[in-house]
């Protein structure tokens, strides 16, 4: 009789376990997936940046000093595609102040301003950091889950134990002020 | 929808019992359980042709397209098919037996009259819907109430014909305490089942804009919405009965009378806008 009642009760140990295992890896999964997410979000700004600059460059070549600004920080954070969330916000608000400020000067140059195809990758950049900030959000929802359950009891022991590891946040500015300046004319 | 089949099944229900004729509501039941499962099947497609909604491409219309891919990706959906209505009552709704197959169709009156934040809220509200399986979880409800109003018919009858023949006068005196007792409950189970039914529905309501909410982290953005679109008294043309409870709002306006009476509430397949918007700028999303 105890024997069976010792091998029910690790029977439902084990698959309490196998339970937590799993769902842990789940929810670890859909915060890599969500980073990679992101991930497509960053590469396809930074391959907009080198025509925005030139387009730019056209109109307003002596800006030197500013677009030279903009390209490195575009480098600079394409260089930390390795590195952690935090480093990666880092170098991802350093060149969006860059940015706004390029949008800034773009603001004294009305034929610039008036060409279409600044006006379309204007369009592109901005929809794209949109979706960058869509993104992060979801990011940091499944960043949330996951680090509640490596938090929880009882599966913080489990995920002590299995050497899962909480997430950091994916934190950046959002780029609204940077509309406020465009709509000034 | 599952409303109008669960109706289906209650008439077939009354019918049957006032005729003393099971076939009816066989018939009633199985058509109702075969439809919504159609529906729920391809309920993309008829909600499409039944509310005459043309579909929209990224050029074809900029903001809408940006609007919901942006917050797709924040729900970490695949992106919808997205169809325009044109009728100028603001209204939207979301179809689709999953997320890959979902349908948010908006009106070209809520176009017109909504901000960008709004729309946002509004959109939101209905991807939480694909998102939560709303869809799977009313052809679901509808399914079971039907095997409700089954098994309460079945059970009248039983204690009719079959159960209560004991011998000693006793025990008869509690079999018929026992046997009045099924009859009423058998008799109000179909009307508790619609009602349970459209409890859900309104519920999954207030979860949606919750959902919504945590999606756009604006809840103002959709309460703006939802006063905009109770505000606007013009009736939504291409909305019946069958396709009511889909819409954000109900699409039927009545004229004065602020105040819902708790037998009026019972009925409706939405909550009061006035509860929603309560519930929305009370959120907390801290």
């Amino acid at each position: 009789m105890t024997t069976w009642i010792i091998l029910g009760l690790i029977a439902v140990v084990l698959i309490a376990m196998i339970a937590m295992y799993n769902s842990l890896i789940r929810q670890k999964n859909r915060v890599d997936e969500a980073w990679a997410d992101i991930d497509v979000q960053l590469k396809r700004r930074y391959d907009l940046i080198p025509n925005l600059v030139e387009t730019v460059k056209g109109y307003a070549a002596h800006e030197k000093e500013t677009l030279e600004r903009v390209i490195s920080a575009r480098n600079a954070a394409m260089a930390t595609s390795t590195g952690g969330a935090q480093e990666r916000a880092e170098a991802e608000n350093a060149l969006s102040s860059t940015l706004k400020s390029m949008f800034a000067l773009a603001e004294n140059y009305p034929n610039l301003k008036a060409s279409e195809n600044f006006l379309e990758l204007q369009r592109e950049l901005t929809d794209t950091e949109d979706k960058i900030q869509a993104a992060r959000r979801f990011y940091n929802g499944n960043v949330r889950d996951y680090n509640i359950k490596v938090q929880e009891f009882p599966t913080n022991l489990f995920a002590r134990v299995m050497n899962f590891k909480q997430r950091q946040f994916f934190e950046i500015e959002e780029p609204k002020e940077r509309e406020a300046v465009q709509v000034k004319f | 929808m599952s409303v109008f089949f669960v109706s289906v099944i209650l008439l077939g229900y009354i019918f049957s019992a006032a005729m003393s004729n099971s076939g009816i509501l066989y018939f009633a039941v199985i058509f109702s359980i075969i439809s919504s499962f159609v529906s729920y099947w391809w309920s993309d497609k008829i909600v499409l042709a039944m509310s005459a909604a043309h579909p929209v491409e990224l050029e074809s219309n900029r903001e809408l397209y940006h609007v919901v891919e942006n917050l797709c990706i924040t729900a970490g959906l695949p992106l919808p098919k997205i169809y325009v209505i044109d009728d100028t009552a603001p209204n939207a709704f979301a179809t689709g037996r999953n997320p890959a197959h979902a349908v948010v169709a908006v009106t070209s009156g809520l176009l017109e009259k909504l901000e960008k934040s709004e729309l946002e809220g509004v959109i939101a509200h209905e991807l939480s819907h694909i998102g939560n399986r709303d869809m799977l979880l009313a052809t679901m409800v509808t399914v079971m109430v039907g095997i409700i109003v089954l098994l309460a018919d079945w059970f009248r009858r039983w204690t009719f014909w079959g159960g209560g023949r004991r011998r000693d006068r006793e025990d008869g005196q509690l079999q018929l305490v026992i046997m009045i007792a099924a009859i009423i409950l058998s008799i109000l189970a179909p009307l508790f089942a619609v009602l349970m039914q459209l409890a859900i529905s309104r519920k999954r309501e207030f979860l949606a804009d919750a959902d919504g909410a945590l999606l756009t982290r604006y809840p103002e953005g959709l309460a703006r919405a939802l006063e905009k679109i109770s505000a606007d008294r013009e009736p939504l043309e291409v909305a019946n009965r069958a396709t009511a409870h889909l819409y954000i709002a109900s699409p039927f306006k009545e004229d004065g009378e602020r105040k819902i009476g708790l037998w009026t509430r019972l009925f409706m397949t939405h909550p009061p806008v006035e509860e929603r918007i309560a519930a929305l700028r009370g959120l907390d999303l801290k």
